[in-house]
Formats: structure tokens, sequence, C-alpha cells
């Protein structure tokens, strides 16, 4: 237990996550008549609450002055390198789905982006007709088979299921970006990663905003049918209406 | 006369049948090209003036949506519920509501380029999805896709799906919720609720 709590960060990790699920397992019961696939409502609403406050006094500030100040090609290669870091992790969750064709491409963008591309500043690869995907830990879980474990909502990170947590937990544990040193370097990455992905939601903003009776179901209803979607890589079957 | 009169008849009749039969990829194709042409050409929408919007989209796109079909769909079980009066009253309401909310994600049209992915359909089929991609400069490109169903009326919009989220149906839990809150009668008054404070926001927007 104390080996794998090492790293600071997986400890508190692993405390925000059994914390969390007992909170749920009591605030859950105040939910009677509420949606099955979201049992852990009332500690879902609490935490959604608190994000809203972070978010509109810390979170969306700093991405609004990161979006105006920043020219769209700074952003672009922002983008573009974080996505590049990140093709080698899809690669091997490609292969770990069985999709081996798909695990050939995500290596092929990580060779040409990190060199032709220059660091991966610039995205070649998708210039060359290699498509980005989008696997992590938590689809490849899924496509083991395993279910979803009910919807949960984390301040800062966001909304995930069960399942989707403990696929970031490991997402991130082998993230590089979290294992770059020196710490100053690494903490100033993982930030600007952040502020890059808030301020590419900006425009999302105003469309919840005002298409939502519920913010917080909006959310919830909308993240759980995007992350189906991912899972069966964009051809989900049809549901029964 | 009479059998010019006939052939005439018969031309018309032929190319209205042709047009209802129009196939439902190049009719999502030329409406997407079209609206897409006039707000390049519109600084005003480009500027974020969503009246303008809103009558692009009224003019140009609804006419293509089946809002009954869709406002049935996101209400769900308890449609069936609702009496003849009720269920228009929920789709005049929601009708606005995706209209209003929609039409002002038009104004933040910055170069994003459509990609139409190919499409075949079983002859006598009525019931399809055509596939797009919206590309924008520095980002992933986003999935957008068009259920269709084909009607007496000619092949109409139900559903549209931006990135695997379905706008219709992402409203059903907050419907369901209304309905049991308030019923029928709640979920058409939180709707109205809804849209007017979304028409005082664009009034107020207007005196800027």
């Amino acid at each position: 237990m104390t080996g794998m709590c090492r790293a600071l960060k997986l400890c508190a990790i692993r405390q925000l996550v059994m914390g969390g699920l007992l909170l749920a397992a009591f605030g859950g019961t105040a939910w009677a008549e509420g949606n099955p696939r979201d049992p852990y409502e009332g500690f879902n609403r609490t935490m959604f609450s608190a994000n809203e406050v972070i978010d509109k006094y810390a979170a969306k500030p700093v991405a609004q002055v990161y979006d105006k100040a920043t020219p769209l090609p700074v952003k672009a290669g922002v983008g573009n390198f974080f996505g590049n870091v990140g093709d080698l992790w899809i690669g091997v969750n490609s292969a770990l789905q069985g999709k081996f064709g798909d695990a050939g491409i995500d290596l092929g963008r990580l060779a040409i982006n990190s060199t032709v591309g220059i660091f991966g500043l610039f995205d070649v690869a998708s210039e060359l007709g290699l498509e980005k995907h989008e696997e992590d830990f938590g689809q490849t879980m899924a496509v083991w088979g395993v279910g979803d474990g009910g919807y949960l909502f984390w301040p800062i990170i966001g909304p995930r299921t069960l399942r989707d947590t403990g696929g970031w937990v490991v997402d991130s544990y082998v993230d590089p970006v979290w294992r770059a040193r020196p710490i100053s370097a690494r903490n100033s990455m993982v930030a600007l990663r952040f502020v890059d992905i808030r301020a590419s939601l900006l425009p999302a903003d105003k469309v919840v905003e005002e298409a939502a009776l519920d913010k917080y179901a909006y959310i919830r209803d909308a993240y759980l049918q995007r992350r189906r979607n991912q899972i069966f890589d964009g051809r989900p079957p049809r549901l029964d209406d | 006369m009479m059998k010019k009169l006939l052939a005439f008849v018969f031309a018309a009749f032929l190319a209205s049948s042709v047009f209802a039969q129009e196939a439902p990829d190049a009719l999502i194709q030329q409406v997407t090209e079209e609206v897409l042409d006039i707000i390049r050409k519109d600084k005003d929408i480009q500027n974020g003036n969503t009246q303008k919007a809103i009558d692009l989209v009224e003019k140009k796109v609804l006419p293509h949506f089946n809002f009954p079909r869709m406002t049935a769909l996101a209400v769900g079980k308890d449609w069936r519920k609702a009496t003849g009066t009720q269920q228009q009253q929920l789709v005049g309401e929601f009708k606005t509501l995706l209209v209003r909310t929609y039409s002002n994600a038009l104004t933040g049209y910055k170069n994003q380029k459509i990609v139409y992915k190919p499409f075949k359909m079983a002859a006598g089929e009525t019931d399809v999805l055509v596939r797009t991609e919206v590309l924008q400069p520095g980002s992933k490109p986003v999935q957008l896709d068009y259920s269709l169903e084909k009607i007496e009326a000619g092949w109409k919009v139900y559903d549209v799906t931006i990135a695997g989220i379905s706008l219709v149906t992402n409203y059903r839990d907050q419907f369901g919720q209304e309905v049991r809150n308030g019923g029928i009668d709640g979920l058409v008054a939180s709707l109205v609720a809804k849209n007017k404070s979304l028409e005082s926001n664009l009034a107020k927007a207007d005196k800027k």
C-alpha cells in the first residue's frame, strides 16, 4: 500500500475517491426517485456546486485571459503538443482493445509529429491522413466489459463514471506530463494543459447555460452520451426510444 | 392544348416527386452549404447578432426539421400522457428553445469546414443517419450527425448529434424530472419560463 502511495498525487487521488465513495454512500439515499445511472446524485450535486464556484472565480477567468491573449497558432501548438504526448498511451489503449490497426496509426502519428512536427507542435500526421483517436484506460475497461458503476462529479476533474474515475487514475499515473521533471516544469505543464482544455470549452459554456433547464443534469447526460459514443468509436448501437 | 397541359402537369408532378425523394445526404449538404454561405457573408451574424441568426435558422433550417417527432423523443414515455393541446404547447416551446440556443451557436462561426462522410442507403429505407464532421483549425474534428426520417413531406431531420451527444434525448431526464415534479403542465410552464428568460437576455443584448 505505502509503495503505491509513494506518488503523493496518487495517494491524494485515492483518498479523494474513497472519501467520495463514502460520502456518496450516505448522500445517495436522499434522491430516492432519482436517475438509476446517477446513484450518488446528492453527493454529485454538492460537488457540482462547489465546482461552479471554483470555475467562476478561478478556472474560467484564467482560461478567458489565455484565450484572448494567445494567438491562434500558439494555442494550436499547445493543443497539438499535449495531443502528441498523449498519442503513445492512446496507442497502448487501442492495442489493449484489440484495435491493432488503430494502434499502428497512433504510434505512426507519434513518430511523425515528434520529428517532422517539431516536438509535436504541428499535427503533420493529421494532414497526412493519420486520424487522431480518442482512447483512454476507462474506455479500455469498458471494452473489456467493466460497467459504468454510476456517475460521479468531481471538482476540477469534472464528470467521470466510477469506472472512468479508476481509468483516469491509471491514465494520470502513466501520463508523461505528470512525470516531467523538474517539478516546477511539471506543474507549469499540468497547469497549461488544464487552462488549454478549459479554454477549448469556452464556446460551449453559453450554449449549455442557455439550453439547459437543469445545468447539472444537462452536463451529466451529455457526458454519459459522449462517453458511450467514445467507447463505441463514434458508432454506438441505437438505443430504443 | 390539352396534351400540353397534361405534359406540364406530369412534368410538375415528376419534379415535385423528385424533390420529395431527394437523397437525405444531398439535402443535408445543400442546406448546410447554403446556411454557411450566408453566415460567411453576414458580418452581423459573425459579430453575435443572435436575432439575425434566429431569422436565418427559421427561414432555411426549420422547414427540414420534424419538431413534433423531436419533442416526442425528448419527452419520452410521458408524451402519451399529454393531451393534444399540451403536445402542441410542448412542441412550440421546445422549438423556440432549440432555435434560440443553437442559433446562438452559429454566431460563433469561425471558418469551420464541414466534411460529408460517405453515405449509403438501402432502397426503401425511411430512417437514416447522415454523418458529417466539423473541421476547425487547431482543434480535433467534431462529429456532427443528423437522423432523418422520410415522411409524406419528404426527408425531415428528427435528431442532431454533436460528438455523440443527441441534442434531443439529452433533454429526456430533465423533462422527466419536470413531469414528476409538476406534471405535463409543470414541464410546459418551465419551458415557457426558460424561453422568457432567454428572450429578456436577448433584448438586453440588443440594447447594448
